[in-house]
């Protein structure tokens, strides 16, 4: 073991929801937990509400382009949760059954629904997760529902991580919550990390991990300039007994792949079987007049909607396709969301245009409607159909820009399942909103990023069968112990719904068996620690499957 | 003048002058050039600005390759993507970024970036963008901030049951 490089009981890379709950609960039992982050720290304060290249809308992202599918993540303490939309549903039942391309039941057989629900209501109590009212809902979540009603649908006010009494409607949740409504991990788990020890370093990336000659492992960073994120200002070394990686879906297989020289030959699945959770967008431009005479809308000033700058990400969603008795690939959900111009506006097409559709005359006359368009995202069943070819040379990323844009070597070409399924849920999102000429809607064209997803998930994933996933199913790395995976490269799958609450809901039931390995090290560290608030009936339910997850 | 014509056929916009050949001239209104493309194109932020001139110099010789399959005579006294007529630029650009083209990630970043100096003026602050007069964010219609460059709506839904919730729904609000 080398004497010189500094050392850690638990090293975490990544703070987003894999990260953040593992160093909570760890530095709560009291193991010396520190957590590095390619990101900057970001505070209240710091959230702008500007486009500016390197206002807090660009510094908190990484856009990685790849082939045929494009990632968009968090980059900065808390990870995704500080520009995600806090839209916490718990997946279906029927998710857990899935097949998807490998033929048989995907998920490890110790995760169902039932046996998940518990850690859910956990993450439900420490993200003070609740459903909205109809009042709550936003304009566009309005009209939405109003269109799901008027063809014979049933349309559902979601289930929010969002302080509604401090929201302001704002619609910069993608830049930072600015009025701490949003229940991003920097207002509960990360605090309360810190609070019990943890040391948060920001704007350190991990480039691989290599292992010490008694059985620990050392982590290698490189430390990022705080502006242009393509500069270094360093690197360094941190010895650790337990690696527990949440770098995200789009990273973690990256830095186990960098590291298959140092640690060992990886695990088939680490790097296969991604899926950005069947994510597809629809741009609805809405017709202001029928809006109005269709569902008698009036926000009091003689306009019908024309509000898509105002509200909060997704507020309503369609589930009626979320039929366990429907087969596999045909059940989706349909879901109103916001997407700010910058990122996105480009890839929505003009509805009949007959010449380019992306850019050009057509394309600016739609860019004059922007207040109508309602955006609609699905989230199909896909076919797990992404592949990391080798990584690049450091992070996970060619960067590009100084923030927010790179090029990765992720590749994902579709397969039928994957776009019946995409053209089916299209379909209907036309059905409902092209009805009695209330919109014209057309898809986010694929041919420019390839696919669009800001829900990366299954790169590294859970499962029983070692050939087709990478991790036990206590997300244990197979054959390198001490290494677990909490993030969203450990779901096996998509979803059909939002997937931070599973994604949370996994990295709470990982945690006993980190604390068994931890301890097997001699770590002085136990398990049980309340929600990030304090409050204790979460951890009630969850105490009793203890035996279900630690190794005899 | 050539990254100009490329920017103004991704947000076309009305010609400066009478004589401005960039700008072909097909929209009403300022398009990308007068947001700022070029601005935000050469700022390093980007991290295109290295290769604009090699953009522009490609494009360029796209243009004549185009215009000789199509039988046009392109006036030499404009750069050649220049001298195309407005739906010649966008057939050049269509084929440009197509899946498959070997230049396609250049020319679709090119125009990720043309199309935000119009629809988010990624060169500037928002705040101050929109009380100029932006061009982009006044014809997407943007609303103003308060006093201290925040957004806020205090109006911001009909506060009405619009649907029957589905049936199989939890108390917390997720599919059961
Ligand atoms: C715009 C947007 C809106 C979203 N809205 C919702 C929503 O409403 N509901 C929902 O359920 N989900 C939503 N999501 C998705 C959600 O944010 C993610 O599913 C979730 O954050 C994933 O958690 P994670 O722990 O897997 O990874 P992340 O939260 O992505 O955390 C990974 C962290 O690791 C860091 N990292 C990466 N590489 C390295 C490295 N080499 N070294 C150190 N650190 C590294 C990253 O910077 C990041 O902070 C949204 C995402 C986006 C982008």
């Amino acid at each position: 073991m080398s004497s010189t490089a500094e050392r850690t009981d638990v090293l975490v890379i990544g703070s987003g929801f894999g990260g953040a709950i593992a160093a909570y609960h760890l530095a709560a039992g009291g193991a010396k937990v520190t957590v590095l982050e390619r990101g900057p720290w970001l505070e209240s304060n710091d959230f702008e509400h500007d486009y500016k290249l390197g206002s807090s809308y660009t510094r908190a992202f990484d856009f990685v382009v790849g082939n045929g599918m494009s990632i968009l993540g968090g980059n900065c303490v808390g990870g995704g949760s500080v520009v995600y939309f806090a839209a916490m549903p718990r997946a279906p039942r029927f998710v857990f059954d899935r097949q998807g391309s490998i033929g048989r039941r995907m998920w490890p057989g110790a995760v169902s629904r039932d046996t998940l629900d518990p850690w859910y209501d956990r993450v439900e109590e420490s993200l003070s997760i609740a459903k909205q009212d109809w009042k709550d809902v936003s304009y566009a979540g309005g009209l939405w529902a109003a269109a799901c009603n008027h063809s014979g649908r049933t349309a559902n006010p979601l289930a929010v991580a969002i302080d509604n009494t401090k929201c302001v409607n704002c619609n910069w949740m993608m830049a930072g919550c600015r009025f701490e409504a949003k229940q991003s991990l920097l207002v509960n788990y990360l605090p309360a990390a810190i609070a019990h020890g943890a040391e948060i370093r920001p704007l350190h990336e991990v480039q691989h991990i290599s292992r010490t000659s008694d059985g620990d492992y050392q982590v290698h960073y490189n430390v990022i300039h705080d502006e242009d994120y393509r500069l270094q200002a360093g690197s360094g070394v941190i010895e650790a007994k337990i690696v527990v990686m949440a770098a995200g879906a789009g990273a973690t297989p990256v830095i186990l792949q960098r590291s298959e020289p140092h640690l060992g030959t990886m695990p088939r699945a680490v790097g296969r079987y991604f899926s950005g959770n069947g994510e597809r967008l629809n741009t609805a431009i809405i017709d202001e007049e029928k809006a109005a005479e269709l569902f008698g809308l009036d926000r009091g000033d003689g306009l019908a909607y024309a509000a898509n700058q105002i509200g909060k990400g997704p507020t309503v969603a369609s589930w009626d396709k979320l039929d366990g008795s429907l087969p596999e690939y045909s059940r989706y959900s349909l879901e109103q969301l916001y997407f700010p111009p910058g990122l996105g506006t480009i890839l929505a097409q003009v509805p009949d245009a007959t010449g380019a559709s992306w850019f050009g005359k057509e394309k600016k006359e739609i860019l004059k409607k922007w207040t109508s368009w309602l955006t609609i995202f699905s989230m199909i069943e896909d076919d797990n159909e992404g592949v990391f070819g080798p990584p690049p040379a450091t992070g996970n990323a060619h960067r590009i820009s100084q923030q927010m844009l790179g090029r990765g070597n992720l590749t994902y070409e579709p397969t039928k399942n994957t776009l019946g399924a995409w053209d089916a849920s299209d379909a209907e999102v036309k059905e409902i909103l092209e009805k009695d000429g209330l919109a014209k809607v057309m898809p986010w064209t694929n041919d420019l990023v390839g696919a669009y997803t800001v829900h990366p998930l299954s790169s590294c994933r859970m499962g029983d069968d070692p050939h087709t996933s990478a991790l036990d199913d206590r997300n244990e790395l197979r054959d390198h112990p001490g290494i677990f995976v909490t993030d969203g490269s450990a779901v096996p799958g998509a979803l059909t719904v939002n997937p931070a609450m599973t994604i949370a809901a996994l990295a709470e039931r990982a945690i006993p068996g980190i604390v068994q390995a931890a301890q097997a090290k001699g770590i002085a560290v136990t398990y049980g620690a309340p929600a990030p608030d304090g409050s204790r009936s979460g951890r009630k339910k969850v105490l009793p499957l203890l035996p279900t997850l630690t190794r005899a | 003048m050539t990254l100009e014509a490329y920017a103004d056929t991704i947000v076309p916009g009305q010609k400066r002058s009478p004589e401005d050949r960039a700008i072909a001239g097909v929209s009403t209104g300022g398009g990308a050039v007068q947001a700022g493309a070029l601005e935000l194109l050469e700022w390093d932020a980007t991290g295109i600005h290295d290769g604009l001139d090699d953009l522009a110099r490609l494009v360029n010789e796209h243009a004549e390759v185009y215009a000789g399959e199509q039988g046009l005579t392109l006036d030499p006294s404009v750069p050649p993507f220049v001298a195309l007529e407005y739906p010649d630029r966008v057939a050049l650009i269509l084929r440009l970024t197509k899946p498959g083209h070997p230049e396609k990630d250049f020319w679709v970043m090119l125009s990720l970036f043309c199309n935000m100096s119009f629809d988010s003026a990624a060169h500037l602050h928002t705040a101050q963008a929109l009380a100029d007069g932006h061009p982009g964010l006044a014809a997407m219609g943007l609303s103003h901030p308060d006093a201290d460059g925040l957004w806020r709506f205090k109006d911001f839904g009909y506060g009405r049951e619009f649907a029957r919730l589905h049936p199989d729904t939890t108390s917390s609000g997720s599919p059961a």
